[in-house]
Formats: C-alpha cells, sequence, structure tokens
C-alpha cells in the first residue's frame, strides 16, 4: 500500500501535469487578473501615499476572485469521466485527495501572485515603508486560508447544478476574517504606521483552525451524494 | 456437500432518489469464481445495484457484505470497478492514467500497468492521450485500469457499449479466463447475446427488483 503522502505526492503531480497540458486554471487567472489592474488603474489615479492605503483591499480581493477560477476548475476535472469515483473506490485515503487539491491550488495562486505582483506594484507605484519582507508571510498565510477552504467548498459544491456561483457564496463568507486580516496586515507593512503582527497571528489561527476542520469532513464531503 | 459460504450477499436493499425507488428490496446471494450478467430494461435498477456493491451508493436500507465485509472500504482493494464512462483523464495518456491509479492500490510496478494494457488488446506506448481515443479504445482502457490491482471482483457497467464485435468477443474471452481463476465477475449489459456460453448464470432485473435468475440466456 502506497504511504498516504505518496498517494498526496502522485496526486499532485498528475494535477500540476494536467494544468500543465490545459492551462485551464492558469490562463483564466491571470487574464481576470491583469484586467483588475489595468481597469482599477485607468478609473483611479491615486497618489502614492492613497495607493499604499487601497492596495492591500485591492490585491488581496482580485487574488480571492481569480482564485475561484482555479478553485472551480480543480473539481471540474475530476467530475469529467466521473473520474472521482475511480479514487472512492480506490483504498486511497480521502485526505490523500484534498492535501494534494490544496497543495495545487496553493501553487497555481502562488504561481499568479508571483507573476502579478511587479504589475501592482508598478501599476499604483508601491513601496513598503514598513518590514516588506512580511509581505512574503501575508502572502503565504493569506494564500493557504483562501485555498484551503476554497477547496474544501468546491468539493462541497461539486454535487450542485450551479457550483459556480454556489463556490463563492460557500467561500466569500467564511473568508471575510482571513480577508480582513490579509487588507489590514498589508497595509501596515505597506504605510508602516502600526505593526502587523495581530493580523498575521489571526491568519495563522485562521489556517490552524480551518485546515483541521477541512481535513475532519472531508471523507464526508467526498463521499456525500 | 454443502454450498460455499456466498461472496457477495444483498439482504432487502433499497435505494431511494428522492420520491424514486431504483432498488425495491433487493435480496440475492452470489458465490465466487462465477461470472454474472445482469440484465434488463433501462431504470430497471441495474447500475444501481452495481454502484450500491462499489460503495459509490448508499443503500437507503438494507444491507451489503462482501467477502464477509459489511464496510466497503475494509475489501476495495479486492474488488474493480468500470463505470459507463471512462473514470480516466483525458489529457493523459492510457499508461499515464493507469500509473497514477496503480499507486492508489499499491501498485509500483509498471510493467503490471502495460501487462493489463496489452490484456486488453491495446498498445502501452501509444503516447496520445486517452481524450484522442476512439470509443472503444477508452472501454478498453478503462477495463484495463478495473484489471490493475487484481481484484478478486470485478464489477463492469456496459463494458461493451460502443466496442465493435470482434473487440468484445475478445474482451468476454478475458474476463471469462478471470472467472476461470476464481474471479467473480458482474457485467451489467444491454448486449447479453455476447455473454451466451461464457454467463454462469443471467440475473434479470425490473423495476427495482431481481425478477430471475437463469443458466440459460432465455427466460
Amino acid at each position: 500500500m502506497t504511504a498516504p503522502t505518496g498517494i498526496t505526492r502522485f496526486t499532485l503531480l498528475k494535477d500540476l501535469r494536467l494544468e500543465w497540458r490545459s492551462k485551464d486554471a492558469i490562463n483564466s487567472m491571470l487574464f481576470f487578473s491583469l484586467l483588475v489592474v489595468v481597469v482599477f488603474s485607468f478609473s483611479f489615479d491615486p497618489t502614492a501615499e492613497e495607493s499604499r492605503q487601497i492596495a492591500g483591499g485591492l490585491v488581496w480581493v482580485a487574488f480571492l476572485f481569480a482564485a475561484v477560477v482555479a478553485l472551480n476548475q480543480t473539481w471540474a476535472r475530476e467530475l469529467r469521466n466521473q473520474v472521482l469515483d475511480a479514487y472512492r473506490v480506490s483504498p486511497a485515503p480521502a485526505n490523500s485527495l484534498f492535501v494534494a487539491k490544496v497543495l495545487g491550488n496553493f501553487i497555481f495562486v502562488s504561481v499568479l501572485e508571483a507573476l502579478m505582483t511587479p504589475l501592482f506594484i508598478a501599476f499604483y507605484r508601491l513601496r513598503a515603508l514598513g518590514p516588506a519582507w512580511q509581505l512574503l508571510l501575508v502572502a503565504a498565510l493569506g494564500t493557504w486560508a483562501l485555498v484551503v477552504n476554497g477547496t474544501f467548498f468546491a468539493a462541497m459544491s461539486l454535487r450542485t447544478r450551479s457550483r459556480e456561483i454556489m463556490l463563492p457564496l460557500l467561500l466569500f463568507p467564511i473568508a471575510i476574517p482571513a480577508l480582513l486580516a490579509m487588507v489590514q496586515a498589508t497595509a501596515s507593512i505597506l504605510t508602516g504606521e502600526t505593526s502587523a503582527r495581530f493580523w498575521l497571528v489571526l491568519l495563522a489561527t485562521y489556517d490552524l483552525v480551518f485546515t483541521t476542520v477541512c481535513l475532519l469532513l472531508f471523507e464526508t464531503v467526498l463521499n456525500a451524494e | 456437500m454443502t454450498d460455499p459460504a456466498p461472496l457477495i450477499a444483498v439482504t432487502n436493499l433499497i435505494k431511494q432518489f428522492g420520491r424514486f425507488a431504483a432498488l425495491r428490496g433487493v435480496s440475492a446471494e452470489f458465490s465466487a469464481g462465477k461470472l454474472y450478467a445482469i440484465l434488463g430494461d433501462n431504470g430497471a435498477g441495474k447500475t444501481t445495484l452495481l454502484r450500491t456493491l462499489a460503495g459509490l451508493t448508499r443503500p437507503t436500507s438494507g444491507q451489503v457484505s462482501i467477502l464477509g465485509a459489511g464496510k466497503f472500504h475494509d475489501i476495495c482493494h479486492q474488488v474493480g470497478y468500470m463505470a459507463h464512462p471512462s473514470l480516466l483523464y483525458d489529457e493523459m495518456s492510457g499508461m499515464e492514467n493507469l500509473e497514477y491509479f496503480a499507486r492508489l492500490y499499491g501498485v509500483t510496478d509498471q510493467a503490471r500497468c502495460a501487462f493489463v494494457i496489452r490484456a486488453v488488446g491495446l498498445d502501452p506506448d501509444l503516447a496520445r492521450p486517452v481524450g484522442q481515443y476512439s470509443q472503444g479504445m477508452r472501454q478498453r482502457m478503462s477495463l484495463a485500469r478495473a484489471l490493475l490491482n487484481d481484484p478478486k471482483i470485478l464489477l463492469l457497467d456496459e463494458p461493451f457499449s460502443n466496442v465493435d464485435l470482434h473487440s468484445a468477443a475478445e474482451m468476454v474471452q478475458l474476463l471469462a479466463r478471470a472467472r476461470d481463476q476464481d474471479k467473480t465477475v458482474f457485467i451489467v449489459t444491454h448486449q447479453a447475446s455476447l455473454l451466451e456460453g461464457a454467463a454462469d448464470e443471467f440475473v434479470w432485473m425490473e423495476f427495482g427488483r431481481i425478477v430471475a435468475r437463469t443458466r440459460e440466456l432465455k427466460r
């Protein structure tokens, strides 16, 4: 029997291979984020100071909406040809699949963030006045918060008729505390006025709680009819 | 001499989908090393029965016992399942698909993947993705996936649909050989004549019930 970590690794590699060949998620995410950057930069003409205040909200809302595209794709490819049933009848643990999907989405959204951040910086003339390295921490913890819940709720809405609509309806209210922490932490770091420590701790706690809850409940969600 | 204990026993199986009853009190026992053909019109409950045996559908009431286990997960490594859709990733080749699914069963030997692909009459070196296969090739690759873990029980839903007659006959021979190796094979099909001479028993379903079990194709 392959160890659960081994199954996670093979499932993750399989998902990366499928995404590399289809480019379903990454193309849609990039296009959407690019639109947000361009449209907002033409709609407003903020000063450097105003940019530091609003950039956190703008960036994270853009990434949240873009992530929903990837999250929907994650399970859509398992529904084509009902491949998910092949996993369900196998002895592989449900959580190996969940962790692989979360890691896959984390990679996709991180790639998007890495590609889009220079554009955000250029369009909004951003320069951090606080400790810039903490932005990496916000990105890592915030992205994990989005994808762990998103992957779980995307699985929950899998068998509903309008799952593309259902996912944001389920995900966004749950993501509000994380989104608030991400926006506030980013604004604190960019303006350098206050410490982002409280928001980082809140994000880490949020990640821990929701990762645990999702892992506990995923098998039930996977086998629900 | 007494009959050996049944390999699969279902007792008063009922499955409701809302107000529609797909299974209405199915009770039956199935022995090891036999090939069963499950026949019936559309909506008779054949696929629901197969999915219930495969642990994919939870019965509304009633019990399923496979190899003495009440929980499917305890014996899932001994079951191979083939559904009407291919259960394969269109973007990957047949070999890539099988290598992935083999890992789920702890099968690490690549030669096993190549062996089952050849067994269903396909080429393991075929590099094009499954999405570009003909429907018949997909069916055969799907059967190869079901055979990967060398299961004791094979649950096959419409394995011959869209397969040409020659290939279907080869698949029947392959499944008959599996039966001869003491595997138990369930085949849901509308092409019962293909299994004449190969099936040990024809199980007839109507309106969610088993209405007859015959050794010949005639009722």
